[in-house]
C-alpha cells in the first residue's frame, strides 16, 4: 500500500532510488521486510495525525482565551506576537522550564505515569477517526466500539493522579472526578446505542454515509437528515455527556479552582501541563465525535455544495465554540446535582428514546431504510 | 519469521511478564496496574486471532470498568501486607489444587489441538466480515434465552447491591431538588423594617 501511494506522490527522479531502497531492504531482511514497511508507513501516518493535532490543541487554548475574552468584553492574550498568536508556544516553553515537584511520600513511578494515562487515550482514539470517506488511519468495522473502549481508559489517569501523591485532597478530588466520568459514560453509551440502531453499523464512515441519505437529502436539504434532528434528545444527552466526560464547565468540578481542589493539585510544571493537554485533546475528540455522529461529518449541509473535509473542520470548530460559550456563560454545577443529572435525568431519557426509536424503526414510518 | 509471529511473541512476552508481576508484586495498586497491562496484551493477541469484538470488549469491560472498581477497592482498603502473608502455608494446598486444575484444563485444550483431536486452526475470514455483527446475531437468535437469563442474573446483582447499601435507614442529609426549585426568596430571607435609633 505504501509503495503504491509513494509511487504516486514522489517526484519522478526519486522513484528509481526508492525502488532500489525497497529491493535492498527485501534482500537484507527477507520475509520480515513487508511487515517492517507496514510498520514504518503506519508510524508516518500516525505522525501525520498527531503533529497537527497537538498544534490544534495548542491553538485551542488560544482560541478559548480569545473567544471567552470577546464574550466577556476583554481583549484576551495580545502581547506575545501579532494578536498574541505566539502565546501558546510561550506557555508551552514556560511549563517546560518549570520544575516537576514530586511529593516526598509519592509513589514516584505511578505519579509520573498518571498524566500519560490521561493523555494517551485521547490520542489513540484518533486512529479510527475518518476525516473523509478515504482519509482514515484504520477503517475498522467496530470503530465506535473502539473509541468507547479507548476513552474509558482515560479514567485511570485521574484515579492514579489522585492516589499516587499520597495526598488526601488529591485523592478525594480524583474520587469525585472518576465517579463523574463513570456515571456519564453510561448515558453516553446509551445515546450511542440509538445512533448505532439507526445507522445499522459500528463503522464511523458508514454512520456518516447513512446520515447523508433520506427524504430531506433528496430535496437538497441534507442538514435536516443528519442525526441531530430525528435523534434530538440523544444529541442533547450526548453533548452534555461529552461536557461531563471532558471535565469542562459547567461540570469542571475535577478542577474547580475557586472552591474545591481537584485530582491534580500535587502536579506542577510539565506533568500538570500534560493533564491540560489531555483535557483539550479529549475536548477536540468529543467535538469531532459530535460532528461525525450527529452533524453529518464531512457531508455538506445543502445539496448544491460538494462534500468536503472542510465541512468537518467547520463543524468541529462550531461545536468547540459551543464549549467555550458554555464555559463563559454557565456557573459550575454542585457535585450532587451533577450526579443527579447523570443518573436520574439523562439515563432515563436515553432509555425512553431508545424504546421510542426501536418502535419507530419497526413502524411503517421508519425513515432509516 | 513472519511479522505476525513476531507480534505474537512480543505481546505474549509482555503478557507473561505482566501476569507474573501481578502475583509477585507486594504493592496491590502496582499489581492491579500490571493486570491492566496483561489485559491489554491479551486483547492484542485476540486481535491477531481476528476476534476484534472480544478484544475491544475486554478493554471496555475489564479495563474500563472492572479494574477501575478493583483499583477503588484496593486504594480505599488499608491492606496490611504482613497479615496477608500469614496464611500462606495453610492456603497453599488449596491454591495448588486450583493451579493444577487450571494447568489440566489448558493442557486439554492446547494438547487436544496439538494432537489433532480438536480443530485447532483459526478459520481465516474475508476482510469485510464483521465480527460484531456475527456475535450479535448469534446472541439474539440462537442464544437468546441464555443471554436473557444472564441479564436477569445481572439485574438481581444490581438490586442486591442497592438493597445492601440501603440496609440500615440512616438519617442522611439528602436534598430534594424538586422542593429546592420552588423556593422563593421570601422563604429564606426576611426583610425587617426597623425604626432608626435616636441619639439621645
Amino acid at each position: 500500500m505504501m509503495v503504491d501511494t509513494l509511487h504516486q506522490l514522489l517526484p519522478g527522479f526519486l522513484i528509481p532510488h526508492f525502488d532500489w531502497l525497497m529491493q535492498l531492504g527485501q534482500d537484507t531482511f527477507g520475509g520480515i521486510w513487508p511487515g517492517m514497511v507496514t510498520l514504518v508507513w503506519t508510524v508516518i501516518k500516525i505522525m501525520l495525525i498527531v503533529a497537527p493535532l497537538l498544534l490544534c490543541v495548542a491553538y485551542t487554548t488560544y482560541a478559548e482565551r480569545k473567544i471567552i475574552g470577546a464574550i466577556q468584553v476583554r481583549v484576551g492574550p495580545n502581547r506575545v506576537g501579532p494578536w498574541g498568536l505566539i502565546q501558546p508556544l510561550a506557555d508551552g516553553l514556560k511549563v517546560l522550564l518549570k520544575e516537576v515537584v514530586v511529593p516526598a511520600n509519592a509513589d514516584k513511578a505511578v505519579f509520573l505515569l498518571a498524566p500519560l494515562f490521561a493523555f494517551a487515550p485521547a490520542l489513540v482514539a484518533w486512529a479510527v477517526i475518518p476525516f473523509n470517506e478515504f482519509l482514515v488511519l484504520a477503517n475498522v468495522n467496530a470503530s465506535l466500539l473502539f473509541i468507547m473502549a479507548v476513552t474509558s481508559v482515560s479514567v485511570y489517569g485521574i484515579i492514579l493522579a489522585g492516589w499516587s501523591p499520597n495526598s488526601k485532597y488529591a485523592f478525594l478530588g480524583s474520587m469525585r472526578a472518576a465517579a463523574q466520568m463513570i456515571s456519564y459514560e453510561v448515558a453516553m453509551g446509551l445515546s450511542l446505542v440509538v445512533v448505532l440502531m439507526v445507522s445499522n453499523s459500528l463503522n464511523l464512515v458508514e454512520i456518516v454515509k447513512v446520515q447523508s441519505q433520506g427524504r430531506f437529502a433528496d430535496m437538497g436539504l441534507t442538514f435536516l437528515s443528519w442525526n441531530w434532528l430525528p435523534l434530538l434528545p440523544m444529541f442533547v444527552v450526548y453533548i452534555i455527556s461529552i461536557f461531563a466526560e471532558c471535565n469542562r464547565a459547567p461540570f469542571d468540578l475535577a478542577e474547580g479552582e475557586s472552591e474545591i481542589v481537584g485530582y491534580h493539585v500535587e502536579y506542577s510544571g510539565m506533568s500538570f501541563a500534560v493533564f491540560q493537554l489531555a483535557e483539550y485533546s479529549a475536548m477536540l475528540m468529543g467535538c469531532t465525535l459530535i460532528s461525525l455522529l450527529f452533524l453529518g461529518g464531512w457531508s455538506s449541509p445543502v445539496g448544491f455544495l460538494p462534500d468536503s473535509i472542510l465541512w468537518l473542520f467547520i463543524k468541529i470548530f462550531a461545536v468547540l465554540t459551543l464549549f467555550f460559550w458554555v464555559r463563559a456563560t454557565f456557573p459550575r454545577y454542585r457535585y450532587d446535582q451533577v450526579m443527579r443529572l447523570g443518573w436520574k435525568v439523562l439515563i432515563p431519557v436515553c432509555m425512553i428514546w431508545l424504546a421510542v426509536v426501536a418502535c419507530w424503526m419497526l413502524s411503517p414510518w421508519n425513515i432509516w431504510k | 519469521m513472519e511479522f505476525r509471529t513476531f507480534v505474537f511473541y512480543f505481546l505474549s512476552a509482555i503478557l507473561v511478564f505482566a501476569a507474573l508481576r501481578v502475583v509477585t508484586l507486594r504493592n496491590p495498586v502496582h499489581a492491579a496496574l500490571h493486570l491492566v497491562l496483561a489485559f491489554f496484551s491479551a486483547s492484542g493477541i485476540w486481535i491477531l486471532l481476528q476476534a476484534e469484538f472480544l478484544a475491544i470488549a475486554l478493554i471496555l469491560v475489564y479495563v474500563g470498568a472492572v479494574m477501575v472498581l478493583f483499583l477503588f477497592v484496593v486504594m480505599l482498603l488499608d491492606i496490611n501486607l504482613d497479615r496477608l502473608r500469614e496464611g500462606f502455608w495453610s492456603y497453599l494446598p488449596l491454591g495448588a489444587i486450583v493451579a493444577l486444575l487450571i494447568v489440566a484444563e489448558m493442557g486439554l485444550v492446547l494438547g487436544g489441538m496439538y494432537w489433532g483431536i480438536l480443530e485447532g486452526d483459526v478459520p481465516q475470514v474475508e476482510a469485510g466480515f464483521s465480527n460484531v455483527q456475527a456475535v450479535g446475531r448469534l446472541l439474539f437468535t440462537e442464544y437468546v434465552y441464555p443471554f436473557e437469563l444472564a441479564s436477569v442474573v445481572l439485574l438481581v446483582g444490581i438490586v442486591a447491591a442497592t438493597a445492601l447499601t440501603l440496609r440500615d435507614k440512616r438519617k442522611s442529609k439528602s436534598l430534594s431538588p424538586s422542593e429546592q426549585v420552588f423556593v422563593k426568596a421570601k422563604d429564606r430571607v426576611r426583610v425587617l423594617q426597623m425604626p432608626a435609633e435616636k441619639n439621645d
